[in-house]
């Protein structure tokens, strides 16, 4: 098996595994019971958090533990216009936003807020100008997602963060295909929120946090007990946390050596499918991109075939086919950057883990072009492109 | 995707897949933007027995696989027995599709239909279509 999907999940390391197994065996007490089998639980929380506070350059009090990247981002998006909704009433965000984002914020659209979707150029980099000419009065909220997770563009979040700061406005940006994968530093980069989820970095499904600016104002999203400085109630997840906090860690620790060895095979991707195949594309910026993202469009096919082909080679990847999203239109990222349909139809999204090898690369390209050409030989619409090029 | 394996079968080994060079009938159904084109091409013969039939396909795995099985079921019949086949037929010939792939079957028996209709028009034959039970039209029509 050849997993190039690592955008979806990536597969939980053992040692990571290892960390968790206490807590779902013999420490399983309840954080907030007061005995010592229950200080055995909270002590590992409070150690995960402090932990990932380290790495993020934020304090542990402002990490919240969450059920993962789609919580975060419902509950920053939300919840933070909720507690600023006095102050105004506006929203800035990107057109290429994860669904989470996105779709909360048509939530807030129809509880009375504004929202501006922010174009991108064909790289898919959102403009500064453009965000400082939207700026009005009432703007409480900025979010900004930090690297797309359909074609791997990272956005300048530092200078977007500035922005915000000068405008006094709250700075939230989706970091779930960041982290762990390039630098974060919540200070640094003017981030006042920030939503993270483990299973993106070998650490298991289920858990997130919300980072969030001492000062910010945010709303509880879950309504219960006195968990995460009753800001987010429910029994904490403890076996997940510790397993989410030495995931970063060991992420934030191999994180050099990491972008390296998978930036090689991603060149080596991209190099050789634009040199060896005719008519295709690569979405997304050459190298304002996340280290493991390779996404390209090939002309005249359809996304979903070209996923079967491969999955009948044992290789697994993604598209941003309509037939693959679950909708009629196909990814509202690929048309956001200015694809037309057909050709975003025929995107291919491969993202690479530090698992993979060179091997793997290889197997790869050696059966890409035959699968292509194979769809292209039974495409009504390469025939049609042929007949022209010979008229 | 839950496919089954008749689908995978017909997607991974398609029946008939190519152009005709003498076809007397060409239907083409679908369109880019939406991620589907069927055409369908047709050698009928003076019986009226459709003789030779091949396929081309932009799409999902379900409309090669469709397109393949429309092809099957209408080769060596005559076009009046052909414009009979329903999308319910492919469908259950394929032992069925997942919901979001019906369009699918619904565009294999409207390429058969046009190709069908494509070859009466050219010899002057006066037939009628009978309509697709779901619609495969999609968003941008």
């Amino acid at each position: 098996m050849i997993y190039f999907d690592n955008a979806a999940t990536t597969m939980l390391d053992p040692k990571v595994l290892e960390t968790m197994m206490p807590y779902l065996k013999t420490s399983f007490g309840n954080p907030s019971s007061i005995y010592k089998l229950a200080q055995e639980s909270h002590i590992a929380l409070e150690n995960a958090r402090s932990k990932i506070a380290k790495i993020l350059n934020a304090r542990p009090d402002e990490i919240y533990f969450t059920s993962g990247g789609t919580e975060s981002d419902n509950w920053a998006i939300k919840c933070i216009a909720q507690a600023y909704k006095n102050k105004g009433k506006h929203i800035i965000t990107s057109s290429i936003e994860h669904h989470a984002v996105l779709h909360s914020c048509k939530y807030l659209e129809s509880q009375g807020f504004r929202v501006t979707y922010l174009p991108v150029d064909k790289d898919g980099l959102i403009d500064l100008d453009e965000l400082e000419k939207n700026i009005c009065e009432d703007t409480i909220l900025i979010s900004i997602i930090f690297a797309n997770n359909e074609i791997g563009t990272i956005q300048p979040i530092e200078q977007i963060g500035k922005i915000a700061r000068n405008h006094n406005i709250v700075f939230h940006t989706d970091a779930v295909q960041a982290a762990g994968s390039i630098p974060i530093d919540v200070k640094k980069m003017n981030i006042d929120s920030l939503s993270i989820s483990a299973h993106k970095f070998y650490g298991p499904k289920g858990v997130g946090l919300l980072y969030l600016c001492k000062g910010v104002k945010i709303i509880p999203f879950m309504d219960g007990g006195a968990q995460e400085l009753q800001k987010r109630a429910g029994t904490e997840n403890v076996a997940s946390i510790v397993g989410m906090a030495n995931a970063l860690e060991i992420a934030n620790e191999n994180m050099e050596q990491n972008i390296e060895k998978i930036t090689l095979l991603r060149d080596k991707i991209i190099d050789n499918i634009l040199k060896t195949i005719p008519h295709c594309r690569l979405n997304g910026h050459r190298t304002k991109r996340l280290p493991n993202n390779i996404n390209i469009s090939f002309e005249f096919i359809e996304g979903e075939s070209l996923l079967l082909l491969l999955d009948s080679k044992n290789i697994y990847a993604s598209s941003g086919s309509a037939c693959t999203s679950g909708s009629l239109d196909p990814s509202h990222v690929l048309l956001a950057i200015g694809l037309p349909h057909e050709i975003a139809h025929g995107s291919l999204r491969i993202t690479l883990s530090k698992y993979n090898t060179q091997e793997e690369v290889d197997i790869f390209l050696s059966y890409l072009p035959g699968i292509i050409k194979r769809l292209r030989d039974m495409s009504p619409l390469y025939e049609e492109f042929l007949q022209k090029q010979t008229r | 995707m839950d496919y089954s394996q008749k689908v995978m079968d017909h997607f991974m080994n398609p029946r008939n897949v190519g152009s005709l060079e003498n076809a007397n009938g060409i239907g083409t159904v679908g369109n880019a933007k939406c991620g589907d084109i069927m055409k369908i091409f047709l050698k009928v013969n003076d019986n009226q027995i459709i003789e030779d039939v091949k396929f081309k396909t932009f799409g999902c795995g379900a409309a090669i696989a469709t397109s393949s099985m429309a092809t099957e079921l209408i080769k060596g019949k005559s076009i009046y027995d052909a414009l009979k086949i329903t999308n319910k037929a492919v469908m259950e010939a394929l032992d069925g599709l997942p919901p979001v792939k019906v369009h699918c079957s619904c565009l294999a028996q409207e390429a058969i239909q046009a190709a069908i209709l494509d070859y009466a028009q050219k010899n002057n034959i006066k037939i009628d279509t009978p309509k697709a039970s779901s619609k495969s039209t999609c968003c941008h029509n």
